[in-house]
C-alpha cells in the first residue's frame, strides 16, 4: 500500500479510452486517504476478460463537497467519498 | 473532459426522483439469475456486465430500463464470445 | 386460464402487459440454455436467492447493534463476520462495510455509475436508487435529494456521501431514535427501514403509548 490514511492525494486527470471506475466529477480533484482497503482485481482489464491480476490496492478517499463542485448547496463540511484504485492517485502532499 | 453517458455523477437532471416502489418482473428477475448463472459458469464478469452496458449508444441508454441495459449487455458479451451467433436471439424471437 | 378448444401449446411468450425485452429474456434464457452455456437449474436457484434478499437482514445487523455496543464495535470493523454470528452471510463479495450515522454525521450511499448496492443484506435496489437523476444529484445536490425524500438535515450535521465505485457496499447504521429504551431487538428491527440503510431516511418512531 503506498498511501495512508490522512495523507493528501489528487486524483489523475485523464481520459481513460475504456471501462473504469473513476466518476469523471473528482478527475484532477484532491482529497484525503480515509480508508486503505485490500487489493481487487483490476476492473479495467477484467471488462476485457483478462483476469484482473495482478490486484490493486483499493482506497476510500474523501474529498470537501466545495472542493469538488464549484456552486455545491449544501453545508460546508458536507464530505464525499469514493472507492478508488491507487494507480488513479497521486500524493498531493 | 467529456463523460461517457453512464458517468452520472453531477450530470445536469432536473428531473425529479420518481419514489414509486416497483416489484421486480419475471423477466427483470430472469434477467439477474442470467447474470448470475453466466458469472457462475465464468461465461461473463461484472466487469464485462458494466463494460457491455456502457458500450450502449447513448440516447439508447437513457431510454433504456435497468434491466434492458442489462439485456443488451449480455446479449453483447455472448455474441463476442461466440456463444450466440449475431443475430441469432434476433431469429428466434421471429423479428 | 381460459378454456381452449384446440389442443395447441400456449405461447409462453406472449403477454400484453410486458416490454418486448420480457420476450427476448426468455428466448435468451432458452437459447442459453439450449447450448448448454447455464442449465434452468441454475437460473432457478439464483431467482430463489434474489427472492429471499430482504432488508429485515439489514434491519437485524443494525438492530442488535443498537443494543449490544461490542457487538455494534464488530459490526464496524468487519460486517460479514458480524452478519455471520446472525446466521447471515453477505459473502466475501463484494465486501460489505457499516458505516455509522451519529449526531453528527449522516451517511447517504449512491452508485453514479451503475447501481451497486448491499443486496446479500438489503435485496434488490428501489427502482429510484437506479435512477438517473439519483445517480446525478446525490452526489452534487445530496441536501436537495434528502428534502426530495423529506428529510431535513441541519447545516452542522456533516453530510457524507459514499459514492460505490469499486469492490466495497456500504451498508449505513441509521441513529437509534430516542424513546425506544427497552424495546426489544425485533422491535427496533421493525423499525429500521431500508431507505434509512441506504441514507435517505430516518428510522421509523416508535408508535406511541397508549
Amino acid at each position: 500500500m503506498t498511501y495512508h490514511p490522512g495523507q493528501r492525494v489528487r486524483v489523475a486527470d485523464r481520459a481513460h479510452d475504456g471501462h473504469h471506475r473513476t466518476p469523471g466529477y473528482v478527475k484532477g480533484k484532491t482529497g484525503t486517504v480515509e480508508r486503505a482497503y485490500a487489493s481487487f482485481t483490476n476492473p479495467e482489464t477484467r471488462a476485457y476478460g483478462d483476469d484482473g491480476l495482478p490486484q490493486q490496492p483499493l482506497y476510500l478517499v474523501g474529498f470537501a463537497q466545495r472542493d469538488v463542485w464549484p456552486d455545491y448547496p449544501g453545508a460546508s463540511r458536507d464530505r464525499i467519498y469514493l472507492d478508488l484504485f491507487e494507480h488513479w492517485l497521486e500524493d498531493a502532499e | 473532459m467529456e463523460r461517457s453517458v453512464h458517468d452520472r455523477g453531477g450530470w445536469p437532471d432536473d428531473a425529479p426522483i420518481d419514489r414509486s416502489e416497483h416489484e421486480l418482473a419475471d423477466w427483470e428477475l430472469l434477467i439477474d439469475a442470467l447474470v448470475g448463472a453466466l458469472g457462475g459458469h465464468r461465461l461473463m464478469n461484472v466487469d464485462e456486465l458494466r463494460r457491455g452496458i456502457e458500450s450502449m449508444p447513448p440516447d439508447q441508454y437513457e431510454r433504456a430500463s435497468y434491466y434492458e441495459r442489462w439485456l443488451f449487455s449480455i446479449e453483447a458479451n455472448m455474441t463476442e464470445k461466440g456463444v450466440l451467433a449475431p443475430g441469432e436471439l434476433d431469429t428466434r424471437i421471429g423479428g | 386460464m381460459s378454456e381452449h378448444e384446440h389442443d395447441h401449446p400456449h405461447d409462453p411468450i406472449g403477454n400484453g402487459d410486458e416490454p418486448p425485452a420480457a420476450a427476448r429474456a426468455r428466448a435468451l434464457e432458452l437459447l442459453l440454455i439450449e447450448k448448454g452455456a447455464i442449465s434452468r437449474d441454475d437460473v432457478r436457484k439464483r431467482i430463489d436467492w434474489l427472492v429471499s434478499r430482504s432488508p429485515a437482514d439489514g434491519a437485524r445487523l443494525v438492530a442488535r447493534a443498537w443494543v449490544d455496543r461490542d457487538f455494534r464495535q464488530r459490526l464496524l470493523s468487519d460486517a460479514r463476520s458480524a452478519a455471520l454470528e446472525l446466521g447471515l452471510d453477505p459473502g466475501p463479495s463484494p465486501v460489505v462495510v457499516a458505516v455509522e450515522n451519529t449526531d453528527d454525521v449522516h451517511h447517504m450511499v449512491v452508485c453514479t455509475l451503475c447501481s451497486c448496492y448491499p443486496r446479500a443484506l438489503l435485496g434488490p435496489p428501489p427502482a429510484w436508487y437506479k435512477s438517473l437523476p439519483y445517480r446525478s444529484r446525490a452526489v452534487s445536490d445530496p441536501r436537495g435529494v434528502l428534502d426530495e425524500f423529506g428529510v431535513e438535515l441541519g447545516d452542522d450535521v456533516e453530510l457524507r456521501v459514499l459514492d460505490s465505485t469499486a469492490d466495497i457496499r456500504y451498508l449505513v447504521m441509521p441513529r437509534r431514535p430516542a424513546g425506544t429504551e427497552g424495546m426489544s431487538e425485533d422491535e427496533l428491527a421493525a423499525l429500521i427501514t431500508r431507505d434509512s440503510m441506504i441514507g435517505v431516511a430516518q428510522p421509523a418512531a416508535p408508535a406511541p403509548i397508549g
